[in-house]
């Protein structure tokens, strides 16, 4: 790495940490959902400060510059953090349906619903 | 309680759940009818209210088996016996429930499907009726049973089936083939009878546009996960 590239990519993860430590602060964003950036973030840097702990990583992995093994680390996290919130989804929509079901069900038993109608 | 409950999931169905109701009441008048409006923007809730029957409006859109499912919460709540489900399109034949609640009181089985296949009147388009084929042939590979019309969505059940459907398990979009595999490997009964239905109507049908791929791939992976998962679910 040149010192140039090794700069701006701590300047790069620098940013990123501070960024995501504020959105937690603001409450922006949810302490479960902001372990994954900050980890990322971390290994960033660490491997941008001792590069040759990233070039022998690369070159045991069969990379042959540590920057494409930077960016290969990158799009693998990418892809975790986009399968993280599929199933997140996959959750949430599961429970929004439970609860909308709830709701329905509540309703009835209420009478409302046709409360609700009439008075439209 | 002894009286079927009769569900019939309707969304944006204005022009058929009235008479849909009405021939419910005519054929089979020994039972509770409880109309699932699936968030519809037309009429439907006002016209099915107007009848005098129960309506159940579901906050949003949630599709057909989501809105199912809301129907077998309800029947649980309630402590019906049995459920019958007949779609709010005119599709099926009220007529026919009678023929569906009479195998379900022999406590036979805990599912009984309404085909149409036994009866050969019905007509469907070539490519559909391969994929029906198909899955009928895969449903009776898997289970060790035949089935003529899995896919079709006239069918009662039992409080043991209702039960099983109340769970998260129960799949949300199109619950046709992969419920009768997980169903039978759950330990249920199922049985078919011949019913009458009349070809869809002209209007958009849930299988339109690029639905069919879709769906053709989401029963392949949902029976496959199905067979991947424990039997006791």
């Amino acid at each position: 790495m040149t010192p140039r590239q090794k700069m701006f990519a701590i300047l790069a993860c620098v940013f990123l940490i501070v960024i995501i430590i504020d959105l937690v602060r603001r409450r922006k964003l949810r302490e479960e959902f902001s372990w994954l950036w900050l980890m990322a973030g971390a290994v960033i840097m660490i491997l941008s400060i001792w590069d040759s702990l990233l070039i022998s990583f690369a070159k045991f992995i069969g990379i042959e510059t540590p920057v494409s093994a930077i960016l290969f680390f990158a799009i693998v996290f990418i892809f975790s953090i986009a399968l993280h919130f599929s199933i997140k989804i996959s959750s949430l929509t599961n429970q929004i349906k439970n609860l909308a079901q709830e709701i329905a069900l509540c309703k009835i038993k209420c009478g409302k619903g046709a409360d609700d109608k009439d008075r439209k | 309680m002894k009286k079927p409950l009769i569900i019939i999931p309707a969304f944006n169905e204005e022009e058929h759940v009235v008479s849909v109701i009405a021939g419910i009441r005519d054929s089979f008048p020994e039972c509770e009818i409880l109309v699932l409006n699936d968030g519809s923007t037309d009429r439907t809730a006002i016209l099915a209210r107007g009848t005098g029957c129960l309506v159940m409006d579901l906050p949003i859109h949630f599709g057909y088996g989501n809105t199912l499912q809301t129907g077998y919460k309800y029947a649980l709540q309630n402590d019906y016996e049995y459920v019958i489900q007949v779609d709010g399109d005119g599709q099926h034949d009220p007529g026919s429930i009678e023929v569906i609640f009479k195998e379900l009181i022999k406590a036979e089985c805990d599912i009984i499907i309404g085909s149409r296949f036994f009866n050969n009147n019905y007509k469907t388009p070539f490519l559909r009726k391969l994929g029906m084929r198909l899955f009928a042939k895969m449903a009776g590979m898997i289970t060790n049973e035949a089935f003529s019309d899995p896919t079709s969505g006239f069918r009662g059940f039992n409080k043991k089936a209702i039960k099983l459907y109340c769970k998260d398990l129960y799949p949300s979009d199109f619950p046709d083939v992969d419920l009768i595999i997980m169903s039978t490997r759950c330990g249920l009964k199922i049985k078919e009878v011949p019913v009458n239905m009349r070809p869809a109507s002209g209007r958009k049908s849930m299988h339109s546009g690029l639905r069919p791929v879709y769906y053709v791939f989401k029963m392949f992976l949902s029976i496959a996960v199905n067979l991947l998962r424990n039997k006791d679910i």
